[in-house]
């Protein structure tokens, strides 16, 4: 019960603590960062080097009016922003982070995770519509259409992982990588994913569904308070699903390359896990820094006249491949 | 399990009701979306982990998104909620429950008369697509088929 192993309590205490902590703190590391890249300093006031801001932020948000407009749907609007965040997190219950380290070993974890990123749509959409205000409706509808397309390709993007893995089960991926990582043979597939899994978590160069610029702030401009942090709390914690999510399906999740193992298992497993997260979360903020926002209709055409066709490409190839080398 | 099961086909039946009677047409699409995760709560239940698995990801996941997206592009105001209270008048429920009752009577004595199957193990995704390429492979031809179909009429309908 009190021992690393999946399922444990100290195993889910341990994740539950790892994710809340750190979607707190990216807070913090990417409005650092961000500064950073833009030759500022960035919040850097609350505590040593301003690590303490989430937790401003968070006071800050709770103590604001809790507005509900009077022209909203009400159960609606309250029910949206919870959508996210608790969807978000038990996506994290099939995450593999270290050899016995996890909360469940489920035999279809990859479908669990599409399934939660599924109902992950509705948050936007339903804060969308229950606000019953033309910059939200047009977000919500910016929100639907755009991860309605994009779960496709990322849907169809990771069956090659599937094949060459032979199973939906997380943890069975990752041992299935042992003599070679997914990302060579399923590179197309990985860059796919990659593009997908960011227009899924709407972060920029995403972030059409908020469109500071043309729509005030999408589908959340009505939120205020705590209710508008759950829409960002889930925003930060869907980044961090997807920075796990690569290095599982396509970096060899907690496997050491080249065999670098450091002590037992556990400890270089929990050890590669957070250097390869931690690289992909600042890929993610330095692409944020470093991209523009595209128009909606490239955003569309992009999806399905570029990324449907090259997925389908590289599952045709694939299932081709195993086939040939099946027989 | 047994409690699961009938905890959850509870939870969707009465949610599939609250989705027939709600006047928004928002709120009746949220509780078709609980009953449809119960249902595959039920197939988990079952041993059908893949089943379950795409009953979320495709009817709560995809389809209902759907609707949703189309529900927030027809613009349903007051008009409809005052429509949808004229069809939902309690005497409009006679006709139709006085023709389904011997139809739910006929099902019962069905479902009383057959033997119990419990727990037929755990069906994991092999098998279903075993099944569904083996024997039935005829079946799932067809079903392609018609999506097609749908395809080229949405494509047809679109261009113009």
């Amino acid at each position: 019960m009190f021992e690393f192993s999946v399922g444990s309590v100290l195993s889910i205490v341990f994740v539950l603590g790892v994710v809340l902590v750190s979607a707190a703190m990216l807070i913090w590391v990417e409005r650092r960062f961000l500064g950073f890249f833009s030759e500022r300093l960035g919040p850097n006031r609350v505590g040593p080097f301003g690590v303490l801001q989430s937790i401003a932020d968070v006071g800050k948000l709770i103590t604001k009016e809790d507005w509900i407009p009077p022209f909203a749907d009400k159960y609606t609007f309250v029910i949206a922003p919870i959508v996210v965040p608790v969807v978000m997190l038990l996506s994290f219950a099939v995450i593999p982070f270290a050899p016995g380290v996890g909360v469940m070993d489920l035999n279809i974890g990859l479908l669990w995770i599409f399934a939660m990123a599924g109902l992950g749509a509705y948050s936007a959409m339903l804060g969308g519509i229950a606000s019953n205000n033309k910059f939200a409706l047009l977000g919500g509808l910016r929100a639907a259409g755009q991860m309605i397309s994009y779960e496709v390709f990322m849907g169809i993007s990771i069956l090659g992982v599937v094949m060459l893995g032979n199973s939906f089960n997380m943890r069975e991926l990752v041992e299935a990588q042992k003599d070679g990582w997914f990302v060579l043979p399923q590179f197309v597939g990985f860059i796919v994913f990659v593009i997908a899994g960011l227009a899924e978590t709407k972060r920029w160069p995403f972030d059409l569904a908020e469109g500071e610029s043309e729509i005030i702030s999408g589908f959340n401009t009505e939120y205020s308070g705590m209710k508008f942090g759950l829409f960002f709390v889930g925003e930060y914690i869907g980044m961090f699903l997807l920075a796990m999510l690569i290095p599982v399906l396509f970096f060899g999740g907690w496997l050491a390359p080249f065999g670098w193992d450091i002590g037992p298992p556990l400890v270089s497993g929990l050890l590669w896990m957070t250097i390869k997260t931690t690289f992909w979360i600042v890929f993610f903020i330095l692409v944020r820094a470093a991209l523009v926002r595209p128009r909606y209709d490239q955003l569309m055409n992009y999806g399905w006249l570029v990324m449907l066709p090259l997925s389908l490409l590289n599952l045709l190839i694939t299932g081709a491949v195993v086939l040939y080398q099946g027989s | 399990m047994s409690v699961l099961f009938y905890a959850s086909a509870f939870v969707s039946v009465l949610a599939t009701l609250m989705a027939i009677t709600r006047i928004n047409v928002v709120h009746a699409l949220l509780y078709f979306i609980v009953s449809l995760i119960a249902l595959s709560v039920i197939f988990y239940t079952l041993g059908a982990h893949f089943a379950a698995a795409l009953e979320v990801i495709v009817y709560a996941g995809a389809i209902m998104v759907m609707f949703l997206f189309v529900i927030m592009m027809l613009n349903l105001g007051k008009p409809t909620e005052e429509q949808e209270r004229v069809w939902l008048k309690p005497g409009m429920w006679v006709g139709p429950s006085l023709l389904a009752a011997p139809l739910l009577v006929e099902l019962v004595v069905m479902i009383s008369g057959a033997k119990a199957q419990t727990q037929a193990g755990v069906i994991n995704a092999k098998d279903v697509g075993i099944a569904l390429f083996g024997p039935y492979v005829l079946a799932v031809e067809l079903a392609s088929l018609l999506l097609l179909a749908g395809l080229v009429g949405a494509y047809h309908l679109a261009r113009k």
